[in-house]
C-alpha cells in the first residue's frame, strides 16, 4: 500500500504545481489537496480537493477519511484572502489546528512543514550567513515572518510530543519562477524600485522547480530535520536593480517606510511588495548556509541565485532601462577605440550577453 | 585587426556596428545614447586621438576600454559578490586603488614580514588599534593586498554595520561584523581574516597612551582560530598613533549621538574639516611570525585558560615588537 499525500495550500500556484508533482510519483496512492477557497483552476490530474477552512478542526476528518500517512504543509504564506489579520488567523491557527489533527491520527508518519528564512529576521548586528542553528537575535516584529517564527514553534512541540513523526521543515529562501507570485516579485514588478539610502542588501533566491523538487524528497523520504533551501550564491539588490533594467530611487530608511505604510493602503499587487519584513530585508538583507542541505539532505539546488533570478527576469516585461542597451553604448565606443591605428590589443573581452 | 592597422583616411577605420559582435540591439532607430557613443568614439578614434595619447600617455586605449569593460560589468550588474557581500572588482579597481596613494605615498609604508602570511589557506592577523578613525585597518588592508596578494576580510565593530553608506562599503569591501559565526565561516573557507580586539578601547584612547595596548577583548578570535584550526600572525602597527593625536573627548556629544567618542585633536574640531586631514606620520607594518593553532585537541577552543594564555601571547608579541620598532624609529614624520 503506497503512500496517502495531505497538500494543504492547494489554492495557490506552489501548492497546485507540487501536489501534481507528488501525485504522480511511484508509490503515492492518493494525494487530497485542501485549502479554504476552491482553486482558481483545475487541480491536476490524480489530486482530490476536499474544501477545508484551515481556521476549523475539519481538517482532522479529511485526515480520518482517507487514511492520510504524509502531510505536506504550505498554507503559511505571505500572502492570502482578506487583510493582515485574516492571513495571520489563517497562518498560525490553521497550524495549529492542523498539527492537532496530525496528533490525534496514528497513522501519520511525516510531517513536512514550508517555512522561510524570514524567521532569522534582517539586522545589522546579525552574522552574515544564518546556519539553521543560529538564534536570532529576536523573533521577526511581526508580519509573515513572525507567524513563520510561531509556526515553527508550535511544529517543534508537535515533534517533541509525537516522536514517532518525522518532521521536515524547510526554510525557504525567497522563491522566484517564471510567474513569481511572491512579494518580493511583486516589488520587482514596480517600473522603479525604492530601496533604502546608502544599504545594498544581499539577497538570495531558489528557483521554484529546486522549491518542488527539495518538498517533494521531503515528502518521499529524505532525512528529517531543518534546512535552509536557497540557491548558491548572492546578488546584491543593485544588481537585481540592473539586470532587471530598472532604475532605483535611494530614500532615507524613514522615507521608505512611509512609502511602504502608503503603498499598504493600496490595492494588489502593490500592497504587497512593501510589508515589513520586506522592508527590513530590502535593507538589510539576508544570506543562509545550505550545507545541511547538500550534506544531510542529500540535494544540491540546480538553479544558482542568479539563474533563478535571470529566468524571472527573462519572464517579466523589461523595465525602462534593459542591460542590454545599455551595453550597446559601452560596446560601441569600444568597438570605435578597437578600430583606432597603432591599437596592438584586441577588441575588449566580448562576453555573452546577459540573459 | 589587420583592417585596423591600416593606414588610410579616418573614414576607413570605422567598423561597421553591426560587426561589433554583441551588437544587434532591437531598435534599429539610433537613439540619443547611440548617437553620444558614436560621435564619442569617432571623436576619438580621429583627430583627438592623437591629443589623447599626448595628454594621457601611451596605452590609453587599453585603459579606456578596460575601463568600459568595468563600467559594462558595473551598468548591467553582471558581477560577482561572496556570500558576505565581497565585490572582488570594485575592492581591486576602485577602493584599493583610492586608498593606495595614501598607503605610499602619504603615510610611505614600510611594510615588513609578509612572508609570515601564507599564499594560500586560512589565517587571522591580529593588530594593535590607534589613531580615532581605523585608517590603520584599511591600510593593513592595503598591504596585504600588494605585498601578499590576498584579500584581507576584516571584522568590523557592529557601530559599522548600522550606519548607511558606512555598511554598505564596508560588506563590498570584504568585511563583516565581528563575531564568532562570521570569523569562523571565513577561516574555514581558506580566507585571510584580520582582526583589531582592542576595538574602541584601542582606537579611541588618549594621545598619553599611544602604543600601550588596551585588553584583547574576551579572547573570541583566539576561539575562532583554534576552532578553525589556523595560524595567528600578529602584526604591530607604528604611526597610526600620531595621526590625529587625541587630546580630549567630547562625551555628552558622543553619547547624544550614540558614538563611542567624539575626538578633540590638535586641529579638530578647530579648523573645521580641514581638522580631518590625518597628520603625514611614517609608517610601519610589522607581520610578525605564525602562531600555529593547529596542533591543539579538538577542543580546545572550549578551554578558557588555554584561550587566555594565547591571547596573551599574542598581545604580549605585538606589545614588544611596538617598542622594538618604536626604539627604531627616528622620527615620527621621519
Amino acid at each position: 500500500m503506497g503512500k496517502v499525500v495531505l497538500v494543504t495550500g492547494v489554492a495557490r500556484p506552489l501548492g497546485a504545481r507540487f501536489a501534481g508533482r507528488i501525485a504522480g510519483q511511484p508509490g503515492v496512492d492518493r494525494v487530497v489537496g485542501v485549502d479554504a477557497a476552491p482553486p482558481p483552476s483545475d487541480l491536476p490530474p490524480g489530486v482530490r480537493y476536499a474544501q477545508v477552512d484551515p481556521r476549523r478542526p475539519a481538517v482532522a476528518r479529511v485526515i480520518a477519511e482517507h487514511g492520510v500517512d504524509t502531510v505536506v504543509h504550505l498554507n503559511v504564506t505571505a500572502l492570502g484572502h482578506g487583510g493582515r489579520a485574516a492571513v495571520k488567523e489563517s497562518n498560525v491557527i490553521g497550524s495549529m489546528q492542523l498539527l492537532g489533527a496530525c496528533q490525534q491520527a496514528p497513522g501519520v508518519r511525516r510531517l513536512v512543514v514550508k517555512s522561510t528564512t524570514a524567521v532569522y529576521g534582517s539586522a545589522p548586528r546579525d552574522p552574515a550567513v544564518f546556519g539553521e542553528r543560529t538564534q536570532p537575535k529576536a523573533l521577526p516584529p511581526g508580519g509573515f515572518a513572525r507567524d513563520a517564527a510561531e509556526v515553527e514553534g508550535y511544529v517543534r512541540g508537535f515533534a517533541r510530543r509525537r516522536p514517532d513523526v518525522d518532521v521536515t521543515v524547510l526554510r525557504f529562501a525567497n522563491i522566484l519562477g517564471p510567474d513569481g507570485d511572491t512579494p518580493l516579485a511583486a516589488y520587482f514588478r514596480l517600473p522603479v524600485l525604492p530601496t533604502a539610502f546608502g544599504h545594498d542588501p544581499r539577497l538570495q533566491f531558489v528557483h521554484e522547480d529546486d522549491a518542488l523538487e527539495v518538498l517533494r524528497l521531503a515528502a518521499l523520504g529524505a532525512a528529517p530535520g531543518t534546512y535552509n533551501v536557497a540557491g548558491d550564491g548572492v546578488l546584491l539588490l543593485s544588481q537585481c536593480a540592473r539586470r532587471l533594467g530598472r532604475p532605483t530611487v535611494p530614500l532615507l530608511r524613514p522615507a521608505l517606510g512611509l512609502v511602504g505604510r502608503l503603498a499598504r493602503q493600496l490595492s494588489a499587487p502593490a500592497d504587497r511588495a512593501f510589508s515589513q519584513e520586506q522592508l527590513q530585508l530590502l535593507t538589510h538583507g539576508r544570506v543562509v548556509d545550505t550545507a545541511q542541505l547538500r550534506d544531510r539532505f542529500g540535494y544540491a539546488p540546480r538553479w544558482t541565485t542568479a539563474e533563478a533570478f535571470a529566468d524571472f527576469v527573462a519572464h517579466t516585461s523589461a523595465g525602462p532601462l534593459p542591460p542590454e542597451r545599455l551595453t550597446a553604448v559601452t560596446d560601441r565606443v569600444a568597438a570605435r577605440l578597437a578600430g583606432m591605428p597603432g591599437d596592438h590589443h584586441p577588441t575588449p573581452h566580448q562576453e555573452t550577453r546577459p540573459r | 585587426m589587420t583592417a585596423a592597422r591600416e593606414p588610410a583616411d579616418p573614414a576607413a577605420k570605422v567598423i561597421p556596428i553591426e560587426s561589433a559582435p554583441s551588437w544587434n540591439g532591437p531598435d534599429p532607430r539610433p537613439g540619443l545614447a547611440d548617437r553620444i557613443a558614436d560621435s564619442l568614439g569617432t571623436a576619438l578614434a580621429g583627430q583627438f586621438g592623437a591629443a589623447a595619447t599626448r595628454v594621457l600617455g601611451k596605452g590609453w586605449e587599453e585603459r579606456a576600454t578596460n575601463g568600459l569593460g568595468f563600467l559594462r560589468r558595473r551598468l548591467t550588474g553582471d558581477y560577482e559578490v561572496d556570500d558576505f557581500g565581497f565585490d572582488r572588482e570594485l575592492t581591486e579597481e576602485v577602493f584599493l586603488a583610492l586608498l593606495r596613494p595614501l598607503a605610499e605615498k602619504y603615510f610611505r609604508i614600510d611594510v615588513r614580514g609578509t612572508e609570515h602570511i601564507p599564499a594560500e589557506g586560512g589565517v587571522l592577523i591580529v593588530a594593535n588599534h590607534s589613531g580615532t578613525i581605523p585608517l590603520d585597518a584599511l591600510m593593513t588592508q592595503v598591504a596585504v593586498h600588494d605585498h601578499a596578494d590576498r584579500h584581507l576580510r576584516m571584522l568590523a565593530a557592529d557601530l559599522v554595520f548600522v550606519l548607511p553608506v558606512v555598511n554598505e562599503l564596508a560588506r563590498k569591501a570584504g568585511h563583516t561584523l565581528a563575531c564568532n559565526e562570521d570569523a569562523q565561516t571565513l577561516l574555514e573557507r581558506g580566507e585571510v581574516v584580520g582582526v583589531w580586539p582592542e576595538g574602541f578601547k584601542g582606537i579611541g584612547k588618549p594621545f598619553a597612551d599611544r602604543y600601550k595596548l588596551q585588553r584583547f577583548g574576551r579572547g573570541g578570535f583566539v576561539a575562532s582560530a583554534l576552532r578553525a584550526g589556523v595560524p595567528i600572525v600578529p602584526c604591530s602597527i607604528v604611526g597610526a598613533e600620531e595621526t590625529y593625536p587625541m587630546i580630549g573627548n567630547f562625551k555628552t556629544l558622543a553619547r547624544l549621538l550614540g558614538l563611542p567618542y567624539v575626538p578633540i585633536t590638535p586641529t579638530f574640531p578647530w579648523l573645521g574639516p580641514l581638522g580631518a586631514i590625518p597628520l603625514p606620520t611614517k609608517w610601519t607594518i610589522q607581520f610578525g611570525e605564525p602562531i600555529p593553532t593547529d596542533s591543539y585537541p579538538k577542543d580546545a577552543a572550549e578551554d578558557p585558560m588555554l584561550v587566555f594564555n594565547l591571547t596573551d601571547q599574542v598581545r604580549e608579541t605585538i606589545q614588544h615588537t611596538l617598542y622594538k620598532l618604536l626604539v627604531q624609529r627616528r622620527s615620527v614624520f621621519g
